[in-house]
């Protein structure tokens, strides 16, 4: 007997998928036009000057890296290696960009999803108590804070993050995952906080942590500032409906409308930001973990862009186009878990 | 005060923002009011000359996006059917990326200048205008007055021109005036990674990235750094300010009171 | 025997005066019906009682209630009588109740609140609600959404919830306005019925004297934020005493002065 409510949501995750295995391959096959049809030359830029002037060095470099073959060959191959969980070898690490991506995204895993659970918490929240103190004190403060959030070029504010808390005060440790005398903890996740708590390394787990801090609250303070500005709106927005003035005219304490009535509703449009706040925090990540010397996905991706390494580069825009698809599909099931509307569709 | 800075541009600069006749790495001082940097170049001057750098190119960038986005997403919106398929598809792709890895592969690939920073962020930026244009498009078209227009016989680029383009207008504009900030942010961390602007140009994200080799030397990269959060915040503060005298919904609280 | 007495209401908001002395007496088991065009001050003299004005509103006067001034009450004790003695219902069904709310949900929140309900007590009560109102299937009603009803099942569902906690006044909000001409008769003859059961003393505010007619006890027409006529609806409507009320008469589709009676809706609601 086939479940009544699953069969339209089996269906309906099975088409998303389709859909989104296609938007992968349109991703990849962006990446892979734009890095090819660009001027720059990847064996330049690897090889250096002086090799890419002998032919037989870079034949050899072309032959290996398979970029004697015209481009459609070359395309072909590399999906064809995909499908088989090949990645190919990256041109600057000459390690599988599967592994290279392994180690990384653990790293830049650490640090975000610290990053979005502190934003969500203190964006919305800061955004729920500006809508309710409309046009007093703590709504303008927190529009202040908000804008300077959105405003604060992330790459400096780590620099001065870094310069005052860890240069001056010594409040907080230098750059890196730990310091260099701590030896990471054994492999189970990759997240050092985890492993290290699972192997019972509590030394360790602090400096894991120590580490984490400065990197987490830089990236928080412009998702704070997104999503303040925009909870804000929104709940405003909410508290205009009718149905806000009837959970009133039933006497319920304001406590009670605000959480039961005003958030629940005001929760749909707040989620899609929060979707794109984890983005902007990927993106975010590269500036971040340059300056922290962090050894993660935006660290990786950089190098990789600034090498022209195109395998690099691909599985990098791979990757990341995946967890966009995979937090686009998380949030639009949160939509139908918090308003039935959508759920009849 | 940064527009006012960037017009006047060099009458303000107390000196040559390229010249490199003083001590080097000197503290804040009556004469050097942000100090010198590792060149001998006064850090005041090459902050002020920042502002004709970074600025009016966020504003190109903004205009350009404005442009490409605003055309593609008339037609997505106003054409309908497999235009606005392939647009809305197109546009899906480079929203799946995330924006600075993107921009930063079209800049590595294009090498690194200025203008190059502001074509790898356009390509990155044009799809959310697109995708706003279009959605007001196809909200308005549907519109009693439009319709009544057309069956008083107004060809389509009439109707577009005289019904649509008109109400879709405020809102880019507004949205676009919010964006001037995010394009200077993506444009000052392009040159922070060395994408951007080359060496002697005085441009702040790359005077940034210059502190970090003198990181005793705070100067060099906090004042810089609080040009580009100050001209930022300002363009934001204006965007609020324009969206707020613009949306009805904000106004007349009291008329519609009394009407529910 | 009267449940709420406003004397003297005035209402300035900001620099704009809704109300100029406001006088009218509820009486229990019967529908005081408050008409009037569009701004002039009826649905604010309802909120007022409800206490759900909006902001920068300056009130004057008193609104009596078992032997309290409401005006003059905390907003903690006015929270306590909202709901439980004094419950409104609204205009528009689609837009007063919770859309991602289950109907179960919003009966019995207030009812756990007021009543201090246990779950299974609070469910009952609402089934036997639901019942009263005539909504088919009440237990399935309590599982689904607003979205599901018709607008007609909407408003009753939406008085089901304002009478859950059995109040003694209720304030409708021109409570058919937004339904389709053939369900209103429906939402009318169930409001005049709970009244005439549970005892109910209902301000009927509406612009609409065809439903005036069908369903009120004694009929109150405003102009410019002040009553200019009350009377019983026969009076009101075969010999209006003021010229305001007889104009508006005058200016119901087919009349000439005449009533739009019981008979029209009855007549409406057949067909």
């Amino acid at each position: 007997m086939r479940p009544l409510v699953s069969s339209p949501l089996a269906r309906y995750l099975v088409r998303r998928l389709g859909v989104s295995a296609l938007l992968i391959v349109g991703v990849t096959l962006v990446t892979f036009v734009l890095t090819n049809l660009v001027p720059g030359d990847p064996v330049a830029a690897n090889l250096g000057q002086r090799a890419a002037e002998n032919p037989e060095t870079v034949a050899a470099y072309r032959a290996h890296y398979g970029l004697d073959r015209p481009l459609p060959v070359q395309y072909v191959t590399y999906l064809g290696n995909l499908v088989q969980g090949d990645l190919g070898e990256s041109q600057q690490t000459h390690r599988p960009v599967l592994t290279d991506l392994q180690s990384a995204v653990p790293a830049t895993l650490e640090i975000a999803i610290g990053a979005i659970v502190l934003s969500v918490l203190i964006g919305v929240g800061f955004g729920v108590v500006a809508a309710v103190r409309r046009g007093q004190l703590a709504d303008s403060a927190l529009r202040v804070v908000s804008l300077v959030g959105i405003s604060v070029p992330t790459f400096w504010l780590a620099l001065v993050a870094f310069y005052v808390f860890s240069f001056q005060l010594d409040l907080a440790p230098g750059s890196g995952r730990l310091a260099p005398a701590t030896t990471p903890p054994p492999h189970v996740t990759g997240l050092y906080t985890l492993d290290s708590l699972l192997a019972g390394e509590w030394e360790t787990f602090g400096d894991a942590l120590a580490h984490l801090m400065l990197p987490t609250l830089v990236l928080t303070l412009y998702t704070v500032g997104l999503l303040t500005r925009f909870t804000r709106s929104a709940v405003l927005e909410v508290l205009e409906q009718d149905y806000v003035r009837s959970a009133r005219a039933k006497g319920l304490p304001g406590r009670t409308v605000l959480f039961r009535y005003v958030l629940r509703a005001a929760m749909v449009p707040i989620l899609t930001v929060v979707g794109l706040a984890f983005g902007a925090l990927l993106s975010g990540t590269v500036l971040v973990e340059e300056i922290f010397a962090w050894p993660g996905l935006g660290s990786y991706a950089y190098q990789a862009a600034s090498h022209l390494d195109l395998p690099a580069v691909m599985g990098v825009g791979l990757l990341v186009g995946v967890i966009y698809l995979v937090i686009n599909l998380v949030v639009d099931l949160l939509y139908g878990a918090i308003d039935p509307r959508v759920r009849v569709q | 005060m940064w527009i006012v800075v960037a017009v006047l541009g060099p009458a303000l600069w107390p000196y040559d923002p390229l010249i490199q006749d003083f001590p080097r790495l000197d503290a804040p001082s009556a004469a050097h009011w942000f100090g010198t940097d590792e060149l001998g170049r006064d850090v005041f001057t090459r902050v002020l000359a920042g502002a004709r750098v970074t600025m009016p190119l966020a504003v190109l960038l903004v205009g350009l996006s404005v442009a490409i986005g605003g055309v593609l997403g008339l037609a997505a919106g106003f054409f309908g059917r497999w235009v606005g398929e392939t647009v809305m598809r197109l546009t899906d792709l480079v929203m799946a990326f995330p924006t600075v890895i993107l921009a930063m592969v079209v800049a590595a690939s294009l090498g690194a200048s200025l203008l190059n920073a502001v074509l790898a962020a356009l390509v990155v930026s044009w799809p959310a205008y697109a995708r706003v244009t279009r959605g007001l498009v196809v909200g308005i078209r549907e519109a009693d007055y439009v319709l009544a227009d057309r069956l008083l016989g107004f060809s389509p680029l009439r109707s577009l021109r005289t019904d649509i383009v008109p109400m879709v207008t405020g809102p880019v504009l507004i949205l676009a005036s919010l964006d001037i900030g995010t394009a200077t942010l993506l444009l000052s961390g392009l040159s922070f990674l060395g994408l951007g602007a080359k060496p002697p140009t005085a441009e702040w994200g790359s005077m940034v990235a210059a502190a970090i080799q003198n990181f005793d030397s705070w100067w060099l990269g906090v004042f810089p750094g609080l040009a580009i959060l100050t001209v930022v915040m300002a363009f934001n503060f204006l965007g609020d300010a324009l969206r707020d005298a613009l949306d009805p919904r904000t106004a007349g609280e009291l008329g519609k009171a009394e009407t529910r | 025997m009267t449940a709420l007495e406003i004397k003297g209401l005035t209402l300035r908001i900001g620099d704009a005066e809704i109300l100029r002395g406001v006088d009218l007496d509820l009486e229990a088991g019967r529908i005081q019906g408050l008409a009037g065009e569009s701004g002039s001050g009826k649905t604010m003299t309802g909120l007022a009682v409800m206490g759900l004005l909006p902001a920068r509103s300056h009130v004057g006067g008193t609104i009596t209630y078992g032997g309290r001034d409401l005006l003059a009450l905390t907003p903690r004790q006015l929270g306590d009588l909202r709901g439980t003695e004094i419950a409104m219902v609204f205009q528009d069904p689609s837009t007063s109740l919770h859309p991602m709310l289950s109907v179960g949900a919003q009966l019995t929140d207030h009812l756990r609140h007021h009543l201090r309900l246990d779950r299974a007590a609070a469910r009952a009560r609402a089934v036997e609600l639901l019942e009263r109102v005539r909504i088919p299937d009440p237990a399935g009603a309590l599982r689904r959404f607003a979205h599901q009803f018709s607008g007609g099942q909407r408003q009753r569902i939406a008085i089901a919830i304002a009478l859950a906690c059995s109040p003694t006044v209720l304030i409708a909000d021109e409570p058919t306005t937004a339904l389709d001409v053939t369900v209103q008769a429906g939402v009318l003859h169930l409001l005049r019925d709970l009244a005439g059961e549970m005892g109910l003393a209902v301000l009927m505010v509406t612009h609409d004297l065809g439903v005036m007619s069908a369903v009120a006890d004694r009929v109150a027409v405003m102009r410019d934020g002040e009553v200019v006529e009350n009377g019983d609806r026969h009076q009101v409507f075969t010999a209006p005493a003021h010229p305001y009320t007889a104009s508006l008469l005058a200016s119901l589709p087919g009349a000439t002065g005449g009533v739009r009676s019981l008979d029209d809706v009855r007549a409406l609601e057949e067909s």
